[in-house]
């Protein structure tokens, strides 16, 4: 067998082997450095897996050579190659390019442990992404969980500590939730493989035990992916945590949780309950139309800027969750196609973030005014990747917003109030982007700052600003030439419909 | 089935609503999680009673023995590995509230907020 036909399991095992070797390492340069490899070297795995599916179809490997009910089963599917690709791509830019932002933070003598807990994340969301089997995704999901705690405390204030503990809480309740509900799905058909257990609860002829675990997992999973009102770990978590996980995490951990979401109600129970979509839509999107209103609400009148980044994403996964509550091809790949674009946005902007951080002791829209005049990258970037997220033409985000009205306007009344909803969430993001890029381009430092200060703030270290530019080009690259990703959501929802009516 | 024969799913579910009420209810971070594991371990006792066989033993081949009814190792392998997680949990937690003693001077989560609160007022 050749070394190709491995990529799959050298995904996952990469990262994780790698992990230990980084501890090992001690030296924070060489620590950084065999990340950096074993993260751009899991892009790159990335990249030949997705384009293996564009070309051939859904990719199926047998872990270890068991065969499928028996072993676990790892399935590259459209949508899973898509997540894996916003997974090791965040990771490969963010760690590559953010070195700079992390030496302010962290003492070097603990570099290499933080480097070793970034990979185990990387190793767990993408495990999560690529497996076929329902258990595998909880022993996943709480690698990438405990190392995710691990990253978020080593952030430099003491409220970091507190954000931890308490996404700490609802993280494992999350997680115990999915855990009940798999068991659950177990006891009555004998089986954790996805595609198995689609097959097997036909025959069960008491629905009521997987009904109840429908319910826990579609719980615990909107737990783990923020939606509202389950949100209240992330503001606290994104804001607290080093910049740089930042911004990984807000480019991919909570759409992981989504992809398995969509992946268990689309595929596992839908095809065996005659209501399910009716219920999995009136349960999901009155919550994420109020996702979208109060996240884009709150973040009008933060001060932070990373909190009112985090306020975004809330409202952010409230579009993604409406797409797929609309239940319909359209619907689905509008956020799906999101997903990706939200991601590319999200991290453009908290990476702008980290470069500011690097320069500027404060990060609240005070602290910012006036910035662009010295470092004019940096905020033109930002103001680039603010457009994104507005959604204004041209960029990424105006091509998933676009394809989510249309998909709204084929649903009757209740689409004509989501795009409303939609819309005015959009006017408010207006708002809090351009309170963000005036306060940058047009705001006076404050009288406190010295000629002195002036000087010492000069542009962020150059290869935070590559990456940077890297991220914000390819918001206007897919903004321009979106086949990419549409063409992956569009065969990711075609899958996802199998079982519809 | 009787009520009784569904005694292991009954304490199943008071478990868990004792772990999940600790978890809710107490401002002290190391009671939220000693609640976590309460809520934990009530997952475990579902995991290891569904794999009971009525009349079934444990499952290990043995010579001269044919026709055993055995128990489904499969769960018990399963929740091995929950307890792993479960146990990662707890001690990152513990460490987490050491962390929080060290620089907050309290456990109390009420206390920290408060903390937290006039923080970010100085700030401004």
């Amino acid at each position: 067998m050749s070394l190709v036909q491995q990529l799959p399991a050298l995904q996952v095992a990469v990262p994780l082997l790698t992990a230990p070797l980084v501890i090992l390492l001690r030296g924070p340069a060489l620590a950084w450095a065999a990340a950096s490899a074993a993260s751009a070297m899991a892009f790159a795995i990335a990249i030949a897996l997705t384009a293996t599916v564009l070309s051939q179809g859904a990719i199926s490997y047998d872990m270890g050579g068991w065969p499928a009910p028996y072993g676990i089963t790892l399935n590259i599917d459209a949508l899973s190659a898509l997540v894996l690709l916003l997974v090791t791509g965040a990771s490969a830019v963010t760690l590559l390019c953010g070195r700079a932002s992390l030496g302010q933070a962290m003492d070097p003598g603990r570099q290499h442990l933080f480097f070793a807990a970034w990979l185990i994340v990387l190793a767990g969301l993408s495990g999560i992404a690529i497996t076929g089997d329902a258990f595998n995704v909880f022993v996943f999901m709480e690698i990438s969980s405990l190392a995710t705690y691990v990253l978020i405390a080593a952030g430099s204030d003491r409220r970091a500590l507190t954000a931890t503990f308490k996404y700490l809480i609802m993280g494992t309740i999350g997680a115990t939730f999915y855990l009940i509900g798999v068991g659950l799905v177990y006891m009555m058909t004998g089986t954790l493989n996805f595609a198995d257990m689609e097959v097997r609860i036909a025959d069960v002829t008491d629905h009521r035990p997987i009904l109840v675990a429908a319910g826990f997992i579609t719980v615990g999973l909107a737990l783990k992916a923020a939606v509202f009102p389950l949100h209240i770990w992330l503001p606290g978590a994104y804001t607290y945590a080093p910049h740089m996980v930042t911004a990984f995490l807000a480019a991919c951990s909570t759409k992981v949780a989504i992809y398995i979401l969509l992946r268990f109600d689309f595929l596992v129970f839908q095809g065996n309950f005659d209501v399910h979509a009716v219920r999995f839509v009136t349960f999901l999107a009155p919550l994420a139309l109020l996702g979208i209103l109060v996240g884009s609400a709150v973040a009008m009148v933060q001060g932070h800027l990373k909190r009112l980044l985090a306020f975004s994403s809330v409202a952010q996964v409230g579009y993604i969750l409406l797409g797929a509550s609309f239940a319909s091809a359209a619907g689905l790949t509008a956020s799906i196609a999101h997903m990706f674009n939200h991601a590319l946005a999200k991290g453009a902007l908290f990476l702008a973030v980290a470069a500011i951080a690097t320069r500027v002791a404060g990060l609240r829209l005070d602290d910012i005014a006036g910035i662009a005049r010295r470092m004019p990258f940096t905020a033109a970037a930002m103001a680039l990747a603010g457009a994104s997220l507005v959604g204004i033409p041209g960029t990424a985000g105006f091509v998933s917003k676009w394809l989510l009205l249309q998909a709204a306007f084929e649903q009757g009344a209740f689409g004509i109030m989501s795009a409303v909803v939609v819309v005015a969430s959009s006017l408010a993001a207006v708002y809090y982007v351009w309170r963000i890029v005036e306060a940058m381009y047009f705001g006076t430092p404050a009288s406190g700052e010295t000629a002195t200060a002036d000087s010492a703030v000069a542009e962020a270290p150059w290869p935070l600003l590559a990456g940077l530019w890297l991220v914000a080009l390819s918001n206007i690259y897919f903004g321009l030439v979106p086949s990419l990703p549409i063409t992956l959501s569009e065969t990711a929802a075609i899958e996802l419909l199998r079982n519809m009516p | 089935m009787e009520l009784l024969g569904l005694y292991n799913y009954w304490v199943f579910a008071v478990l868990l609503m004792v772990g999940f009420y600790a978890v809710i209810a107490r401002p002290n971070m190391i009671k939220k999680l000693l609640g976590l594991s309460i809520f934990q371990a009530a997952v475990f006792l579902l995991y290891i009673t569904m794999d009971k066989v009525e009349g079934g033993t444990a499952p290990i081949i043995q010579k001269g023995v044919v026709d055993a009814i055995y128990s489904n190792p499969l769960p018990q392998v399963l929740i091995l590995t929950a307890i792993v997680v479960g146990i990662s949990t707890t001690a990152l937690g513990l460490a987490l509230v050491v962390r929080i003693y060290e620089a907050y001077g309290t456990i109390e989560e009420d206390e920290t907020q408060q903390l937290d609160m006039q923080q970010s007022d100085s700030h401004k």
